[in-house]
C-alpha cells in the first residue's frame, strides 16, 4: 500500500523513521527519492543524516538544536509541497559482468535450482533495466529490483565470510553487487571489474538512488583489460 | 619514518585505531558514521590538551598500546581504565599530561571499561575522508590507511599544538569521572517496531538482565539471554531500511544486538532504541558485562542528553587560563 500520508515511527530520541508505503514498489520508493531530495534540496538546520531506502526515508537530527516534534512538521510540510520537478533525471549506468566460474561460484547451482542452462540463467539477469532502489548495507552496494520471477533464488543456507568486491549477487527477486570485500549470503553469478565506492570520489558511489541499472555480458580477458571511464 | 612525527606505534594493543566524532551526511552512500564508541570520553580528552572536542583521538580497547612520543605534546587519556602509565608510572587519567620526546605510554592492564581514548596536541592527523578522520574498519578507509594501527606506524599531529602547557586542565570537580560498573542499565525508548512483539516478549526485554557475549565488536553488542519472540503472523525480517547507532535489532533467533556506528542499513526489526545520553556508554560494556534496559519517554531522554551537555561545559577549567 501507498501511503497518502508519511507515517512516523521515532526510533530513539534522534531520528524519525518516515515511512511511505507497505511494500517493494517503484511508485513508494519514487516517493520516498521525492521526499529525501525535497528536504536535501531546503537543508533545513540540525539534520544530520538522510538515510533513503525501498519505502522509508530515516532523518536523523541533532536533538540539541531541533525537536522531533519540529522535524515531523517540517517533513509533513515538505511532504505536502514536493516539487516533483526537482527530481533528477534518472541517469543509466551499464555495469559489465563477467558470468561464472571463479567469477560466479553460484551460477550453475542457480541455474539447476530453476532448471535452466548457466547461459539462460545470464539471459535473464542481462534482461531488465533494474531501479536502484536503496544503497545500503556496505557503502556503495546497491539494492536493485526487480529480477524475472523466473530466476529469483533465495540466499544461501551459510552466508560466506568473504566475499570478493565486485561480485554480483542475486538473492529473491533483487540484485546487488558487493562494493566492497565483505561477509555475504547472496548468490553470486558473476563479477564486475567496475567500482562502486571510492571514497575519495564525490559522491562516494558510483550509484544512487533513482539511478537505473542494466548488466552487460564481458568475457575474463575483457574484463583484465578494463579501464575506468576517466569521467 | 615520517617528518614531523609525533609518535610511534611501538605494539598495537588489541585494537588500536584513529576515531573522531564520526562522519555524517553520507549515509545516502551507505557510508555509517564510524567514530568513537565513547564520544564523551573523546570530546573531554580532546578537551583537556586543548583541541576543539571533534579531534581525532587514538581510540583502543582491552589491551593498550605502546607509543613512543617523538615530540614535546600534551596527552591526556580518558574512558576506561587499562592503566595507562608513563615511563612505568602510573598515569592519571583524565587530566592533560605534559608528555616530552621519548616519552612511552603504556598500559598494564583492564581495570574498568573497555576503551580508552588517547588524545594529543592538535589532534591526530591523517587525511580527512568525507570530512572525517574516522576510520571505517569494516570497509577499510578513513583513519590510518583504512585500517588498525600496526607496530612502527608513525603518526603526525593535525595542527601544530598551540598551547603546550597542561597546567589547569584537569576536571571540575574530579568527583564527576565517569564510574564503569559491570552492570549496566541502558535507557531505551520503544521502537520503531515495539508493535511486532507482543506484550509479553517486551515485558521479556525490559526485565531480562542480559550478558555482553564475547562475539560482539565495533558493529554490534551481541546479548546473551532469553529469547524475543516476534508476533507469530509476521515474517522473520522486515523491508531494509535506515538505523543509527543503539537501534537494538531483534534477528530471527531472537538474540538482541545492539547496533553501533558502522551500520547505515538493515533488515531486522529494532525493538527500542538507545538514548542519546546512553550511547558513550556502548563503548565502556564489556564481554560478559550484565546489561538491562529501562524504558523512558521522549521528555526523559531529551533532559538526560540536555544533562550530559551541561556535564561536558562544566567538565574543564578553563583551557588558557593563567
Amino acid at each position: 500500500m501507498h501511503y497518502n500520508q508519511p507515517k512516523f515511527r521515532p526510533m530513539g530520541d534522534r531520528s524519525l523513521l518516515v515511512e511511505l508505503g507497505d511494500e517493494i514498489s517503484p511508485a513508494i520508493n519514487q516517493s520516498v527519492q521525492e521526499l529525501f531530495v525535497g528536504l536535501d534540496l531546503q537543508q533545513p538546520p540540525g539534520i544530520l543524516e538522510l538515510v533513503p531506502s525501498y519505502r522509508s526515508l530515516l532523518v536523523i537530527c541533532d536533538p540539541a538544536v531541533i525537536s522531533l516534534a519540529d522535524l515531523k512538521q517540517i517533513i509533513v510540510e515538505t511532504h505536502n509541497n514536493l516539487d516533483r520537478s526537482q527530481l533528477p533525471q534518472p541517469r543509466t549506468v551499464k555495469i559489465p559482468v563477467v558470468y561464472g566460474d571463479d567469477y560466479g561460484p553460484d551460477l550453475v547451482e542457480v541455474a539447476q535450482y530453476h532448471r535452466l542452462t548457466p547461459e539462460e540463467v545470464i539471459g535473464y539477469h542481462t534482461q531488465p533495466t533494474y531501479r536502484v532502489y536503496m544503497i545500503g548495507f556496505t557503502p556503495g552496494y546497491p539494492y536493485l529490483g526487480e529480477l524475472p520471477d523466473a530466476i529469483a533464488t533465495p540466499r544461501r543456507n551459510t552466508p560466506r565470510t568473504r566475499v570478493p568486491r565486485g561480485s554480483v549477487g542475486i538473492a529473491q527477486k533483487q540484485s546487488g553487487i558487493y562494493s566492497v570485500d565483505s561477509p555475504g549470503g547472496w548468490q553470486i553469478i558473476g563479477w564486475t571489474p567496475v567500482h562502486l565506492f571510492d571514497p575519495w570520489k564525490n559522491p562516494p558511489s558510483l550509484l544512487v538512488m533513482g539511478d537505473r541499472v542494466q548488466f552487460y555480458t564481458i568475457t575474463a580477458k575483457e574484463a583484465d583489460q578494463w579501464q575506468p571511464d576517466p569521467s | 619514518m615520517a617528518a614531523g612525527s609525533i609518535l610511534e606505534i611501538l605494539s598495537p594493543g588489541a585494537l588500536t585505531s584513529v576515531q573522531d566524532l564520526g562522519r555524517y551526511g553520507h549515509g545516502r552512500y551507505g557510508v555509517a558514521p564510524s567514530g568513537a564508541l565513547d564520544t564523551f570520553a573523546l570530546r573531554i580528552a580532546n578537551l583537556l590538551v586543548g583541541n576543539r572536542e571533534n579531534q581525532a583521538c587514538l581510540e583502543t580497547m582491552l589491551l593498550g598500546p605502546r607509543i613512543r612520543f617523538l615530540a614535546d605534546t600534551p596527552v591526556a587519556v580518558t574512558g576506561g581504565n587499562l592503566l595507562p602509565h608513563c615511563n612505568q608510572q602510573p598515569l592519571e587519567m583524565w587530566q592533560a599530561h605534559g608528555f616530552k620526546k621519548d616519552d612511552i605510554l603504556t598500559f598494564k592492564a583492564p581495570v574498568s571499561g573497555f576503551r580508552a581514548y588517547i588524545a594529543v596536541g592538535g589532534g591526530i592527523g591523517v587525511p580527512p575522508v568525507m570530512d572525517s578522520r574516522s576510520t571505517n574498519l569494516p570497509s577499510g578507509f578513513g583513519g590510518y590507511q583504512g585500517r588498525p594501527l600496526k607496530k612502527g606506524d608513525f603518526l603526525v599531529s593535525a595542527e601544530t599544538c598551540a598551547n603546550l602547557r597542561t597546567d589547569g586542565r584537569g576536571l571540575n570537580p574530579a568527583g564527576m569521572i565517569p564510574h564503569y560498573p559491570d552492570k549496566w542499565t541502558l535507557r531505551v525508548i520503544w521502537g520503531p517496531q515495539d508493535d511486532h512483539f507482543p506484550e509479553a516478549s517486551r515485558n521479556l526485554f525490559i526485565h531480562t538482565c542480559y550478558k555482553m557475549s564475547p562475539e560482539s565488536d565495533r558493529t554490534g553488542i551481541r546479548l546473551q539471554g532469553p529469547v524475543i519472540d516476534r508476533k507469530s503472523d509476521i515474517a522473520e525480517s522486515i523491508i531494509s531500511e535506515g538505523v543509527i547507532s543503539g537501534s537494538v535489532q531483534i534477528p530471527g533467533d531472537g538474540k538482541p544486538i545492539i547496533i553501533l556506528g558502522e551500520t547505515v542499513t538493515g533488515g531486522y526489526r529494532k525493538i527500542a532504541t538507545v538514548i542519546s545520553a546512553d550511547l558513550p556508554l556502548l563503548g565502556q560494556i564489556k564481554p560478559g558485562d550484565e546489561l538491562q534496559f529501562e524504558a523512558v519517554s521522549q521528555e526523559e531522554a531529551h533532559q538526560a542528553l540536555h544533562d550530559l551537555e551541561d556535564k561536558i561545559r562544566c567538565f574543564i577549567l578553563p583551557v588558557n587560563q593563567p
